[in-house]
C-alpha cells in the first residue's frame, strides 16, 4: 500500500476499481461563506481524476480538505478506508494524535501551486528530508531513490542547486519528485502548472502524464482543459461548492450536459 | 548609426563618444571634504595636546591584570545570558505563535512584564531577592518541602546578573523570534506537513532555519548592544570591565584615562562582532543569493550530499 501500484492501463479505466479515495457530504465554510456544501467523490485505485470549475468554486478547497490541510466541518474523507485525521470507535470519530495525522499524511502526497520547495535546502535534500525523517530511511538509500526520482522528471542535473536556481517548471517537477519520494497512495495537484509562464506548462504536465500513466492514482485541480481531455479517466466540474457534473472527459468537455458546465468550458474554446 | 537613424534622433551624431566624456564636477564635495578635515584636525590636536586624556595612564592600564579580568567577565556574561536570552526567546515565541490560548497568554504576559521594567532595576531587584524571599525552597506545591536554602547563599552577584539579563534579554529575543517565524511563508509548513513532517520536525528543519535570514541579523545587533548592556551589572558589584576601571579610578582619580580604557575594550569586542555578523548573515541568506566561492571552504551547512556539491552555486537561471 506504501508502493505506488503497477495499475492497469488506461484502456481498462471503464472496468470497476477498489475505492482509494472516499469523500462524502463533505463541507467547509469559511465564516459566513460556505465553499463546500456537501461533495461526494469516489477515486479508484490508479484512476485520474481532474476537477474543473470557475475560481471560487471550492475545488481548492476541497482538495485541501483530503489531507487536512482544511479541516471540513462536515462529511467524512476515507483514504484507503482510514480518515486521515479521525479513528471511529463506537460509531464515533475521534480526532487523532499529532503524530498519527502526520502518520497518514504522509501517504497522500501533494503538490501546490506556488511548489513550496524547502528554499534553504538544495534539490536533493528537498526529495531526501521526509524520506529520512519521516520513513528513517539511511542517507544511502534515501540519495539513490531521490536520484531516479530526479531522473525521472527530468531534473537530474540539478540535484545541487537551490530552488530559486530553478525555472519554475524545474521547481514544480522537483516538487513532484519530492512528493513521489514519500511512496504516497494518492497525489493531489493543487493548480501545478497555474503559477507557472506559458512555455514551461508542458513540461509539467507531460511529467504528470507520465505518472498517470505509471498508474499512480492522481486528483487534478487545473485549468488545463486539454490535460484534462487527454489524461483524465475521469472529469468532475464543481461549481458554487457542489459538484455539477461528472463523467468521462470526452463526455463532460466535448458535451456538457450542465449549462454551467457550458458556460466554463465556453470561455476555453 | 546610418543617417535615417540619426534623423530620427534629431541629431547628426559626431565622432565624439561616450568613454571621452567630460565628467560633472562636484565642487560641493570638496568644501564637505574641507569641513570635515579640518574638524578631524580638531579632533586630533585635542587628542595630542589635551593632557587630561593622559594617554600614558591608558598605556599603563589597558592590559592591566583587573581590567582584562573585567573583560572577561564582561564577555562570559555576554554569552550566558545571550544564551539564555536565545532559547528562552525561542521558547516563548513558540508560544506566543501557539494554538493553546493558555500558552499565548503566559507568554504575553512574561514579555509585558520584562519589555516593560527597566533592565536596571531588574538587576538590582534580583541582586536583593532575599528581602522578598529569604528562603528558596523544593518540594511540592502547597505540600512538603523537599529542601531550602537561604536565598542570601544562592544569589550571587553574579547569578543576579545572569538572571536579570538573561531573563530580559529573552523577551527581546521572542519578539524579534517570532518575527523571523511569521515571516517563512505559510506555503512551507504545508508541503512539509503534506510530507508528514512531525510539528517539532517541521519547526526544526523548516521554519526555523529559514526564520534565521530574519532573526539573525537583528540578533546581531542585540549581542553588540548585550556587551555594552552588562556594563549595568556594575551597580550590583560584579566586577566587569566597567566596575574594574571604576573600581581603579575611584582609588587614583584617573576617570578619564580609566574610562577610555574601558571604552577601547567596548569597542574592540563591538567591531569583533560586527565582523562576525556579517559572515554569519551570509551563511543564512546563502540560498537566496549566488555564492562567490571563497564562503564556501567555511560553511557548515548544507553537508555535502552529492560529490559535485559546490558546482551549483557558481550557476545563475
Amino acid at each position: 500500500m506504501t508502493q505506488i501500484q503497477n495499475a492497469p492501463a488506461r484502456a481498462e479505466a471503464d472496468a470497476p476499481r477498489e475505492p482509494l479515495l472516499v469523500a462524502r457530504g463533505v463541507r467547509k465554510r469559511f465564516g459566513e461563506h460556505e465553499v463546500l456544501k456537501g461533495i461526494d467523490l469516489q477515486v479508484g485505485r490508479g484512476e485520474t481524476v481532474v476537477i474543473l470549475g470557475p475560481s471560487g468554486s471550492g475545488k481548492s478547497t476541497f482538495l485541501r480538505c483530503i489531507n487536512l490541510l482544511e479541516r471540513p466541518e462536515g462529511g467524512r474523507i476515507q483514504v484507503g478506508g482510514l480518515d486521515i485525521g479521525y479513528t471511529e470507535r463506537g460509531g464515533r470519530l475521534y480526532e487523532v494524535s499529532n503524530r498519527e495525522l502526520a502518520r497518514r499524511r504522509s501517504h497522500v502526497g501533494m503538490v501546490f501551486q506556488q511548489f513550496n520547495l524547502f528554499s534553504h535546502m538544495t534539490v536533493l535534500e528537498n526529495i531526501i528530508e521526509a524520506p529520512m525523517g519521516v520513513r528513517g530511511k539511511s542517507r544511502a538509500h534515501a540519495v539513490d531513490e531521490a536520484r531516479q526520482l530526479l531522473a525521472r522528471v527530468g531534473v537530474a542535473e540539478k540535484e545541487s542547486s537551490y530552488p530559486r536556481q530553478l525555472s519554475g517548471g524545474q521547481q514544480q517537477r522537483v516538487a513532484i519528485a519530492r512528493s513521489l519520494a514519500m511512496h504516497p497512495d494518492l497525489m493531489l495537484f493543487d493548480e501545478p502548472t497555474s503559477a507557472l509562464d506559458p512555455e514551461l506548462v508542458g513540461e509539467v504536465l507531460a511529467t504528470m502524464r507520465d505518472l498517470a500513466d505509471g498508474g499512480l492514482t492522481m486528483v487534478v485541480v487545473t485549468h488545463e482543459i486539454g490535460f484534462a481531455r487527454e489524461v483524465a479517466d475521469r472529469v468532475v466540474f464543481m461549481d458554487g461548492g457542489v459538484i455539477v457534473e461528472q463523467g468521462r472527459p470526452e463526455d463532460v468537455i466535448d458535451a456538457p450536459a450542465n449549462p454551467r458546465t457550458r458556460a466554463f468550458l465556453a470561455r476555453f474554446l | 548609426m546610418t543617417q535615417t537613424e540619426a534623423a530620427v534622433l534629431g541629431t547628426t551624431a559626431g565622432t565624439a563618444t561616450i568613454e571621452q566624456a567630460v565628467r560633472r564636477k562636484h565642487p560641493w564635495r570638496w568644501v564637505a571634504a574641507g569641513v570635515v578635515l579640518v574638524l578631524l584636525a580638531l579632533l586630533v590636536q585635542l587628542l595630542i595636546t589635551d593632557p587630561n586624556f593622559q594617554w600614558g595612564t591608558v598605556a599603563a592600564y589597558l592590559r592591566a591584570e583587573s581590567i582584562i579580568k573585567g573583560l572577561g567577565t564582561t564577555l562570559m556574561l555576554t554569552v550566558i545570558a545571550m544564551s539564555i536570552g536565545i532559547v528562552l526567546g525561542v521558547i516563548l515565541a513558540v508560544c506566543r505563535l501557539s494554538k493553546n490560548p493558555l500558552l499565548r497568554w503566559v507568554s504575553s504576559a512574561y514579555i509585558w512584564f520584562f519589555r516593560g521594567t527597566p533592565t536596571l532595576i531588574q538587576l538590582i531587584f534580583f541582586y536583593n531577592l532575599s528581602a522578598l524571599l529569604p528562603h528558596l525552597s523544593f518540594g511540592i506545591p502547597f505540600g512538603p518541602v523537599l529542601f531550602s536554602v537561604s536565598t542570601n547563599s544562592v544569589i550571587t552577584p553574579l547569578l543576579a546578573a545572569i538572571l536579570g539579563l538573561g531573563l530580559n534579554e529573552g523577551a527581546y529575543m521572542a519578539e524579534i523570534i517570532r518575527g523571523g517565524l511569521l515571516s517563512v511563508d505559510p506555503g512551507q509548513r504545508e508541503a512539509a506537513e503534506s510530507l508528514g513532517m512531525s510539528g517539532f520536525r517541521i519547526f526544526r528543519r523548516v521554519i526555523l532555519p529559514q526564520a534565521m535570514r530574519f532573526i539573525i541579523p537583528p540578533t546581531g545587533n542585540q549581542v553588540i548592544s548585550m556587551v555594552k548592556g552588562t556594563s549595568l551589572v556594575s551597580v550590583i558589584a560584579l566586577s566587569d570591565l566597567l566596575y574594574s576601571a571604576q573600581a581603579i579610578y575611584n582609588r587614583t582619580f584617573e576617570t578619564i584615562p580609566l574610562l577610555i580604557v574601558a571604552c577601547i575594550w567596548y569597542l574592540a569586542v563591538t567591531s569583533v562582532l560586527y565582523v562576525g555578523q556579517h559572515f554569519v548573515e551570509r551563511h543564512f541568506g546563502r540560498s537566496v543569493r549566488v555564492s562567490t566561492g571563497y564562503w564556501n571552504f567555511l560553511r557548515i551547512r548544507p553537508r555535502p550530499a552529492a560529490p559535485e556539491l559546490g558546482t551549483a552555486d557558481k550557476e545563475v537561471l
